[in-house]
């Protein structure tokens, strides 16, 4: 209820209520919650409710901790919706989201720079950033298709990687029987 | 039949959800602005707008908005609206739930093996990517119609990046601004 700034904004507060303020969940516990939830697809808080409800109390703890994690902001969003559809035509409203649009390219722009920071591209994977970039804005692209592109890649390389580790492995079996 | 289109749609848009809240508005504007054509594109700068300037996580709360917004657009009534934005999120964090609750069960394998954690940390050039291009696509001659949106841009951008403002008070500022100037 009380994130502003999206999903790494809400970690100190589950951190605060649930392990230390209810002890619902020792600190290791949580860290492990957070590994996973960062790994799995989807949004972080609603993963980490999803984990959490489901160490408490199963999959009906599941159910309710996700719930409670997504209806005051399904609530406040539908208020405002309604809201706003009354206000359509209203003169003051279109000129303060004539102010709001560019504004709104900076902020889905800073968590890039903030990101491409934290994660140190070097040359190739800078490349594939700004390929992905390119081939969604300019051949119209679904991001969705370079994901599962990445995602095979990703396999098939781990697969070969495997294949050759196994290999390394019979031989290096192979030259101690021949010792 | 809108609804069930409008679920099955946010289904995949959680599904492919890989590096959070930014990278799932790359998704519903591939998806539901340029795929679909069921919102605007300044429709839809609108609602991360107000997704952003408003409490819990952006995914959840432009999922929500988007849900409503199509039903409307397409001269539903506003029950029907209420129902989309239902479907909406519900969809949108069922692939989650279903992930995470395997990986609960699977816990110990999952736990040693860092396969997953591996492919995010792989994937994250094209998540880089996708959100760089979320923000180019929003460039649009209507949302940037004069030069002051140029300068309002630069504006965010450096009270965000180098004075690490709080979002909702740039969104303010420049709606304010937008009030006063045009």
């Amino acid at each position: 209820m009380f994130t502003l700034g999206g999903g790494y904004a809400m970690i100190p507060i589950i951190d605060r209520e649930v392990v230390k303020k209810r002890s619902w969940l020792e600190q290791e516990e949580f860290m492990d919650i957070l590994a996973i939830a960062q790994s799995a697809p989807g949004l972080l808080i609603v993963n980490i409710s999803i984990f959490a409800g489901y160490r408490l109390r199963g999959k009906r703890g599941s159910v309710a901790a996700t719930i409670g994690s997504c209806l005051p902001s399904f609530l406040i969003i539908l208020a405002i919706a309604l809201f706003f559809v009354g206000f359509k035509e209203n003169i003051y409203v279109d000129k303060f989201f004539k102010g709001v649009r560019p504004v709104v390219v900076a902020l889905i722009a800073v968590p890039v720079i903030d990101m491409i920071k934290k994660s140190n591209l070097n040359i190739f994977r800078a490349l594939i950033a700004v390929a992905t970039a390119a081939a969604i804005i300019w051949l119209k692209l679904s991001p969705i298709y370079i994901l599962l592109t990445g995602a095979v890649l990703f396999f098939l390389s781990r697969w070969a990687g495997g294949l050759k580790r196994e290999k390394g492995r019979s031989e290096k079996s192979d030259k101690q029987v021949d010792s | 039949m809108v609804f069930f289109e409008l679920f099955y749609t946010f289904l995949i848009i959680g599904l492919f959800t890989f590096g959070g809240g930014y990278a799932m508005l790359s998704l519903i504007q591939n998806q539901i602005v340029v795929e679909k054509g069921w919102i605007t594109a300044q429709q839809f700068t609108d609602i991360v707008a107000i997704s952003q300037a408003t409490p819990g996580p952006v995914g959840i709360n432009s999922a929500t908005y988007v849900g409503y917004m199509v039903p409307h657009n397409m001269g539903y009534s506003e029950l029907s609206c209420i129902a989309g934005s239902v479907c909406a999120t519900i969809a949108v964090v069922i692939p989650s739930f279903i992930i995470v609750l395997t990986i609960c069960r699977l816990y110990n394998k999952f736990k040693n093996s860092g396969l997953f954690t591996s492919l995010m940390k792989n994937l994250r050039p094209v998540v880089i990517g996708m959100i760089a291009a979320a923000a180019g696509i929003l460039i649009t001659p209507e949302n940037f119609f004069h030069y002051s949106s140029w300068l309002l841009l630069t504006g965010a951008f450096i009270s965000c990046y180098f004075f690490k403002t709080n979002p909702i008070w740039v969104i303010v500022a420049g709606g304010v601004i937008g009030l006063l100037i045009y």
